[in-house]
């Protein structure tokens, strides 16, 4: 029984549950040894399977009602996203739905609602899954995070905060505080797609996000982002490199995403095979640009 | 350490002393006997777990305790009126929605809380919403057709 999930109880554990950006300051300060958590989707099962595992006594910082962490606006054509915005606030916020539609969509397709309800976009970034769904729309939409340690704060492109499966470049006491990116503009597109091994409540074998710029029926801007593909979240950079400059035709879209399935470096592993992630890498791109450029 | 934490459960309120460790789902059937929060998976794929958290339905099994503090919880046995079965059960029963149970106080409270919002639904959107709710006798087919039984009723999401 020993592998058996839910087999392995909670640590015991001192819960501190700031509610401002300061107390969590002086927290982060004060504490020696903890873990920030908030919606716990991840945390718990990780437990109880024995993939993470904690002492007795270990502190944890709950941030999920620290007010500065909560919050979906847009102002000056720049959207903000508090780190312990839930996924259902994603998907039902009226500014994300009109300034980013690709959010909304995407959260639209992760896991289950009773999950959505519960589970935050800082979460989903922190525990750093290559195949974190958040990713792939927040790299192609040109996000930055910011991180909060105890004295300084400091933001930098989302393409800097993976370092690797389940890393991320924050310190032990540090939390990631908020997610920016530029509204859509005019003329602007994006396309998501994720691929899982059947239809609802799945952990992606791809996933892929597409931001677009046309103009005279040329590929003007390029982004796209992989995720579940490579060690993190990552964009086709040679794939963008391609497109841009080049007319939008069939032609052209299939020679992309042969580039793009050239980009990325998946594993074998129990949902799928490294081959077929990199034939679905080749098809997929193809569908999203073919979907994005009409 | 033990804390103190208020939940609204069921319209009721309790003070409670847990321990951090403790899940929502442990609080709701070991301590406050609302056994129709079943255990399942503990890791939040079933479903059978499910309770309304400020109307909401989350897994209970990932929920500690001490986060629900202060939150209004709805088990199924909120549903009950004397002995009046909720329209929801009614239709479930006519429509064969169930056969073991096991699955089912879930499926109600997702379905409950589904029709309280103001929404003409479509098959393919009842399916997405319970997405999060497995059943290993059914099949789904019978569920979906007592949720869009219940949807069609004409005081569908007034009821208590």
């Amino acid at each position: 029984m020993k592998n058996f999930i839910g087999s392995r109880v909670l640590p015991d554990m001192v819960y501190h549950r700031p509610e401002s950006m300061d107390e969590a300051k002086s927290l982060l300060n004060k504490l020696q040894q903890f873990r920030v958590v908030a919606g716990c989707t991840d945390f718990i099962p990780a437990i109880r399977r024995g993939a993470w595992r904690f002492e007795d006594g270990l502190n944890i910082l709950a941030v999920k009602n620290v007010r500065e962490l909560k919050g979906i606006a847009e102002q000056g054509n720049t959207v903000t996203i508090g780190a312990a915005s839930t996924l259902s606030e994603i998907e039902n916020s009226p500014v994300i739905k009109k300034h980013s539609p690709i959010l909304a969509d995407t959260v639209k397709e992760m896991a289950s609602w009773q999950i959505r309800n519960t589970a935050t976009i800082g979460g989903n970034l922190c525990t750093a899954s290559p195949a974190a769904d958040m990713a792939p729309p927040l790299l192609v939409l040109d996000a930055k995070v910011t991180v909060s340690g105890p004295d300084k704060e400091k933001t930098l492109p989302l393409n800097e905060f993976f370092r690797g499966p389940g890393q991320t470049i924050l310190h032990s006491d540090e939390i990631l505080t908020w997610i920016q990116f530029p509204a859509l503009k005019k003329g602007e597109r994006t396309f998501h797609i994720k691929m899982g091994r059947r239809n609802a409540f799945t952990l992606s074998i791809i996933s892929l996000s597409v931001w677009l710029r046309i103009k005279d029926g040329d590929f003007e801007g390029v982004r796209i982002a992989f995720g579940a593909v490579a060690p993190t979240p990552m964009r086709a950079h040679r794939t963008e490199e391609f497109l841009k400059g080049n007319k939008v035709s069939p032609e052209i879209i299939d020679k992309g995403a042969e580039i793009a399935a050239g980009e990325v470096s998946p594993i074998s592993d129990v949902r799928a095979s490294a081959e077929y992630r990199k034939d679905m890498a080749y098809v997929l791109t193809k569908k999203a640009l073919t979907a994005c450029v009409l | 350490m033990k804390t103190t934490i208020s939940l609204y459960v069921n319209k009721r309120k309790y003070h409670l002393d847990v321990e951090p460790r403790e899940t929502l789902l442990e609080v709701l059937r070991e301590k406050l006997c609302l056994i129709s929060v079943h255990r399942g998976c503990q890791e939040g794929e079933c479903g059978v777990c499910t309770v309304l958290l400020d109307g909401d339905p989350v897994n209970s099994c990932l929920i500690l305790a001490v986060q629900a503090d202060g939150a209004r919880i709805t088990t199924l046995e909120g549903l009950r009126k004397d002995s009046e079965l909720h329209p929801l059960m009614k239709s479930f029963l006519e429509q064969h929605g169930f056969q073991c149970g096991y699955c089912t106080p879930g499926f109600l409270l997702t379905a409950y809380a589904l029709l309280s919002r103001p929404k003409k639904l479509s098959e393919g959107e009842i399916r997405e919403a319970i997405a999060g709710n497995l059943c290993r006798c059914t099949g789904y087919v019978n569920i979906v057709k007592s949720i869009e039984a219940a949807a069609n009723q004409k005081d569908a999401g007034n009821w208590w």
